[in-house]
């Protein structure tokens, strides 16, 4: 049988049993059906979701309740489902008894779904044509052994129903045999009635039969029936589920409606209780029943214990270390090397023979996708660990030099203070034996030519995240062409990216430049650089390709028309004054938060970029069960909150704010003036230029402020954030205890609860201190997706990509002072882990890219600011239009 | 004439290129659309393609016989737009059924002055039913995800109008293609369904997807297989892929359909990806180089050309298949 959601489900023969979610069943569920009933499909939604990440293969969605209007629930929610690519990749089973609930559903779901179901219930006719109407809609279809004389009870009954059915299916209505699944009805066992005592292996036996003598059909049922009778003794009920499963999967039932968690491992029931059950569901004794409860009240409850298995503990020396090595365990290997190093001449040897044997297997699995790069750092840790035991015994044993593969230089560039993605870059080239000189944050260029002509590196990596880094990467390429450097320079970091290596930096320096923006492809990319043999060939090709990106590049920003900042201007976004509600804020002037509680600023994580952050990509939660990452990313997740838990429990971090409400309004168009105790203080916001469609607004920033000829007191917002004093302490705390998995998670952990601490705040903000939104209730979803009222677009990203607006927001709040937050020379702020911005609390006001602008608004921005053209355009660079 | 299934057997066979890259070479203007039949229509017409079958046949027709010159097997009707939900734009609903009729009326007359001269190679007219512009399975407003624009039986209700006026032309197969929803695709092959059961007749039917970037899924979310099963359902003459991608990038996707179909594979690409000015500019003798690998793999049945291809591209294409046996689709286990 062949099934879709937005991927394919295929049961073939030798498939596993087919696990069905039912949590999306108001007839199962109650806190769905409460749900349903509030109309609260959102959280319905997570149920559903929550399913298809515990690993159920089919989700079965039931809307049949008295007081729910089924067909219109059923159209909403699957809608909605689709709607949702981490639920909607799996199969879809419409379950209702009223045909036009079942028809709705089928005409919303454009995968192959499972109807469930029809019968011969209310006769031939009906059955024949809901049939033919599945077979049109392309679905496959549970078929109950029910007929017009009532439900099968028995075993004859069961075979004689499905055996009409079948023989209609096929042969009137022509329906595929492999699309038709039989319900063969599961009835509760050791219900104390003696015409219950042959439930389950009816069942079990109907089940046989129907697979040996209907052909390609399927069978399933709803597992969790049989053990009824036993509600509120789970380890019972538990130990019946599987031995029911057992008995019916080896008779051939191959899908089923199953409870995960109310499952036992068949061959970790106890022999005794074993004994006992499977007495119940084969119905080997007259006194199974009384034999059963007797034992059920001793077994009420027992927890189950777990071990870690150890056996890899017995495999030979190379075994153990490799072991360690691929699954980062660190809890032996100092005894593993130790007792390595009894074994060869020199210490070093260790390293080179046992440690690298063990790399190269992670190596291998890294660079052909079946390890992650978590579990690349982990591996780098154990490394680690077995390198600082062996280093006194190498000492000692002078004369011995390791041969690496080469040596990098590794930087965050001047004024820029960001370093997560330039560290795991780092771990990944080290574990492939690359030596690393690693210089740290807000390096200056000379530092970086000097340490390279001292050290004699092989290559120079450059990392930043903020757009100032740019021009900074472009100076150094600029410097290494004056100093004659013949050495490749790899350039990454998020606000990297090819065309800006290739437009700005490729043709300042005549060597190899390469962009690299994932650690897997660094260790390829470096490989291939220092090869010696075809690293000429590598490189010619590199700046051939890079050529014709910058020509393509080039070629297509020539398309585009732009305005004149006076255009412009006039086709700005105009609020309709007169009607736009202001709301005065509750609290004017300025507030400052010393030492926040943590623990409240859990609830507003994004977890999403702190995967990305990894190099694993998805979306939180479905990435936790993501086919590919899933695994890793659960287990980063696990150590992620260890680690968060510990950093809450002992304070480790300090998390600090100040912002601040003023009155506002904008002048000459693009200008805001805030008055803050009797000063003027003037934000200066840029225009889009680019020529827009008819109707579609040039928009600045002051666009959502009320002008001051409107005669109308307007306010705004300025703020800043951070979670990250603390982080530089730990970070070396870890480095010191060779542990670089949790120097970058503290550092990662740190700058999600930074933007947490900003979300948190814009709502606080909106809510109670301007107050206009005190009505509102987000979950942390829509707080992602942004679904409030008001902005808070920060300096240096899309809508506001000028950084130097950020000295003014310093100066307005006092922020260095307050809580001691401060700016770099490129305008970073430091501690890394700290956002600022704005809060414009309009409800028309809305996030934009600036995109390309010209060089009239360059100087028109000049001239306002007072600032030198030259300076201007330095800032700005990034978004000017090239000529 | 000797049905198609047989000649598939045969065969690779080829389908038309582009007519859209065609009507543009005649710059036609406000005027030439209009003609004298609706001079006085209320709403501009230019860009109304699929009228031209109406206002211009003359041209509707040349386009087709250079195609059938260049090689092809199988033309499209000029009725890609040819719903009543798409000719809405130009409140054009009341003439969907004529369109389509008319389209594949002149369509099968140049199909036929061809099949005449060269009996030993005739030549089909596949009736072109495109994706309208409503999605089933997805909301237009990312605010609202439980929206839906259109309906399944909306959907179906302007379908089965289109297929009656292909079928009444004379149209020898249906094409239900460039889906880039899988549900209104369905409510398409739900209207044939219903046509074919009510008249009694079985035509053939092709269906073709849309992968439409490079994540390898429709615009709808599903993979090529997940798409497949999706409309298996449905006893179809060739399940393949169109437009989106060039030749080269449709390949993966075409391997899965090869793999796993039980039916004929068609297939036909763009002419490349666009480049930096949004035109196609991939040469007949690249596109077909493309193409060669397909055959080299022996992964389609039926190969043709969608968004900038010409009767020049088709020709390359008609004469490269010459020497190739067809894909078979025999050893492909149903169960």
């Amino acid at each position: 049988m062949k099934l879709s959601g937005l991927e394919p489900l295929i049961i073939t023969p030798e498939s596993n049993f087919i696990n069905v979610g039912e949590r999306t069943n108001v007839a199962g569920s109650r806190k769905f059906l409460r749900l349903i009933k509030e109309e609260n499909y959102e959280e319905a939604l997570t149920i559903a979701r929550h399913q298809v990440e515990g690993g159920a293969q089919i989700i079965d969605i039931n809307m049949d309740d008295g007081l729910i209007d089924g067909k219109e629930a059923m159209v909403k929610f699957l809608h909605l489902i689709v709607s949702e690519p981490d639920i909607a990749r799996v199969p879809i089973m419409i379950d209702s008894s009223k045909w036009e609930i079942i028809e709705a559903g089928l005409q919303v779901v454009q995968g192959k779904c499972v109807v469930n179901s029809i019968s011969l219930k209310e006769g031939e006719a009906t059955f024949i044509k809901q049939a033919r109407a599945i077979k049109r809609y392309g679905a496959a279809v549970i078929v109950m052994a029910f007929d017009e004389v009532g439900q099968a009870d028995n075993y004859e009954r069961r075979i004689e129903i499905a055996k009409r059915s079948y023989d209609v299916l096929v042969n009137e209505v022509n329906f595929p045999p492999e699309d038709i699944i039989f319900d063969l009805n599961i009835f509760p066992v050791a219900t104390g009635m003696d015409e219950h005592r042959k439930n389950a292996i009816d069942f079990i036996e109907a089940t046989r039969w129907v697979r040996n003598n209907l052909p390609h059909c399927s069978v399933s049922g709803g597992v969790s029936n049989v053990s009824f009778s036993f509600r509120g003794n789970n380890v019972v009920r538990e130990a019946m589920h599987s031995v029911f499963l057992f008995h019916a999967i080896k008779a051939g039932m191959n899908i089923g409606i199953v409870n995960p968690a109310m499952l036992e491992v068949y061959d970790d029931i106890p022999k005794d209780l074993l004994e006992h059950v499977e007495d119940v569901i084969l119905d080997r004794r007259a006194d199974a029943t009384e034999r059963l409860l007797d034992f059920a009240e001793t077994v009420k409850g027992t927890k189950k214990e777990r071990t870690v298995d150890l056996s890899w503990r017995e495999e030979p020396l190379q075994d153990r270390v490799t072991r360690a090595l691929v699954k980062g365990i660190d809890q032996f290997i100092e005894e593993d090397v130790e007792e390595a190093r009894q074994n060869v001449s020199k210490p070093i040897e260790v390293i080179e023979g046992h440690l690298m044997t063990g790399m190269n297997v992670v190596g291998d699995l890294f660079g052909s996708g079946k390890m992650f790069l978590p579990q690349v750092v982990k591996s780098a840790r154990v490394m680690k660990k077995a390198v600082a035991y062996l280093l006194p015994f190498i000492e000692e044993d002078k004369g011995s030099v390791t041969e690496s593969n080469g040596k990098i230089l590794m930087a965050t560039v001047k004024g820029d203070v960001h370093d997560i993605g330039k560290n795991i870059v780092s771990v990944v080239l080290g574990c492939n034996n690359y030596e690393i000189v690693d210089l740290g944050v807000m390096v200056p260029p000379e530092k970086i030519i000097q340490t390279a002509i001292d050290q004699q590196v092989d290559i120079i990596g450059l990392s930043g995240l903020i757009t100032p880094s740019l021009d900074e990467m472009v100076y150094l390429a600029k410097e290494m062409e004056r100093k004659n450097f013949k050495i490749p320079l790899l350039i990454g970091g998020a606000t990297t990216s090819k065309a800006h290596t290739a437009v700005k930096i490729d043709p300042q320096y005549k060597n190899a430049v390469v962009h690299v923006n994932d650690a897997s492809r660094a260790v390829t990319v470096v490989g291939d650089l220092l090869n010696k043999r075809n690293s000429g060939k590598y490189v010619g090709d590199l700046k051939d390709d890079y050529e014709k990106f910058r020509e393509g590049f080039l070629k297509r920003t020539k398309q585009k028309e732009y305005l004149s900042i006076a255009e412009a201007r006039k086709n700005k976004y105009k609020i309709d004054w007169s009607k736009s509600r202001i709301k005065v804020p509750n609290a004017l002037g300025v507030t400052v938060i010393e030492d926040f509680e943590l623990a409240k600023l859990i609830d507003y994580i994004d977890w999403t970029p702190f995967f990305r952050s990894w190099d694993l990509h998805g979306k939180y939660p479905g990435i936790l069960t993501d086919e590919v990452v899933g695994e890793q990313a659960t287990s980063l997740f696990k150590d992620a909150q260890e680690l968060l838990n510990k950093v809450i429990d002992q304070k480790l971090l300090k998390a600090k704010a100040i912002y601040g409400l003023f009155e506002a309004n904008t002048v000459n168009d693009d200008d805001i003036e805030i008055v803050h105790q009797d000063e003027i203080f003037t934000f200066r916001t840029l225009r889009q230029q680019l020529k827009k469609h008819a109707g579609k607004p040039n928009f600045a920033l002051s666009d959502f402020i009320a002008p001051k000829e409107s005669g109308l007191q307007d306010y705004m917002g300025c703020f800043c954030v951070t979670t990250g004093f603390g982080t530089q302490e730990l970070a070396a705390q870890f480095e010191a205890d060779h542990d670089d998995y949790n120097s970058i998670m503290i550092k990662a952990l740190a700058d999600r609860l930074a933007e947490a601490f900003a979300e948190f705040l814009h709502e606080k903000v909106r809510k109670e201190d301007w107050g206009y939104a005190n009505n509102e209730l987000l979950t942390n979803e829509e707080l992602i997706k942004e679904e409030y009222e008001g902005i808070r677009p920060a300096p240096g990203y899309p809508a506001c990509p000028d950084h130097l607006e950020k000295i003014t927001i310093w100066e307005l709040l006092q922020v260095k002072e307050a809580i001691g937050v401060e700016l770099t020379e490129s305008l970073a702020m430091w501690p890394a882990a700290s956002v600022s911005g704005y809060y414009f609390g309009n409800r028309e006001a809305r996030y934009f890219g600036l995109g390309k602008i010209k060089e009239d608004q360059v100087e028109d921005f000049a001239n306002r600011k007072n600032i030198d053209l030259e300076y201007a355009k330095k800032w700005l660079n990034p978004n000017i239009i090239e000529q | 004439m000797k049905d198609i299934r047989e000649i598939l057997e045969e065969r690779i066979l080829v389908l038309d290129g582009a007519m859209g890259t065609m009507l543009q070479r005649h710059k036609f203007t406000e005027e030439d659309f209009r003609g004298d039949r609706f001079k006085d229509w209320q709403v501009p017409l230019q860009g109304n393609n699929d009228l031209l079958s109406i206002t211009q046949p003359e041209t509707i027709k040349e386009i087709h016989r250079l195609y059938f010159e260049a090689g092809a097997d199988i033309v499209e009707t000029n009725t890609f737009s040819g719903t009543t939900i798409a000719m809405a734009d130009y409140e054009m609903e009341e003439l969907a059924y004529e369109l389509n009729y008319q389209s594949a009326k002149i369509a099968k007359e140049v199909a036929d002055e061809f099949t005449k001269a060269e009996p030993h190679k005739p030549r089909f007219v596949a009736g072109a039913i495109g994706p309208t512009n409503k999605t089933a399975s997805m909301s237009p407003d990312v605010n609202d995800p439980g929206f839906r624009a259109i309906s399944f039986e909306e959907l179906k209700i302007a379908y089965k109008q289109q297929v009656e006026g292909l079928v009444d032309g004379g149209a020898d197969i249906l094409l239900v293609e460039t889906i880039f929803d899988t549900l209104n695709a369905k409510a398409a092959l739900f209207a044939i369904e219903e046509v074919k059961d009510e008249r009694g007749i079985d035509i053939p039917i092709m269906v073709s997807g849309t992968i439409t970037d490079a994540s390898g899924r429709t615009l709808s979310g599903q993979t090529a297989e997940a798409f497949l099963i999706s409309v298996s359902h449905i006893p179809m003459l060739s399940v393949g892929f169109n437009c989106a991608l060039g030749a080269k990038q449709l390949t993966p996707h075409l391997e899965v359909l090869a793999q796993k179909a039980p039916f004929a594979v068609s297939a036909h690409p763009n002419a490349g990806l666009p480049n930096a000015f949004g035109e196609y500019d991939e040469t007949p003798e690249q596109m077909a180089d493309q193409i060669k690998e397909y055959l080299d793999k022996s992964l389609v049945n039926i190969v043709g050309g969608c968004c900038g291809t010409t009767p020049e591209h088709i020709k390359a294409i008609a004469d490269l298949v010459k020497d190739y046996k067809p894909r078979s689709a025999k050893t492909i286990e149903t169960i």
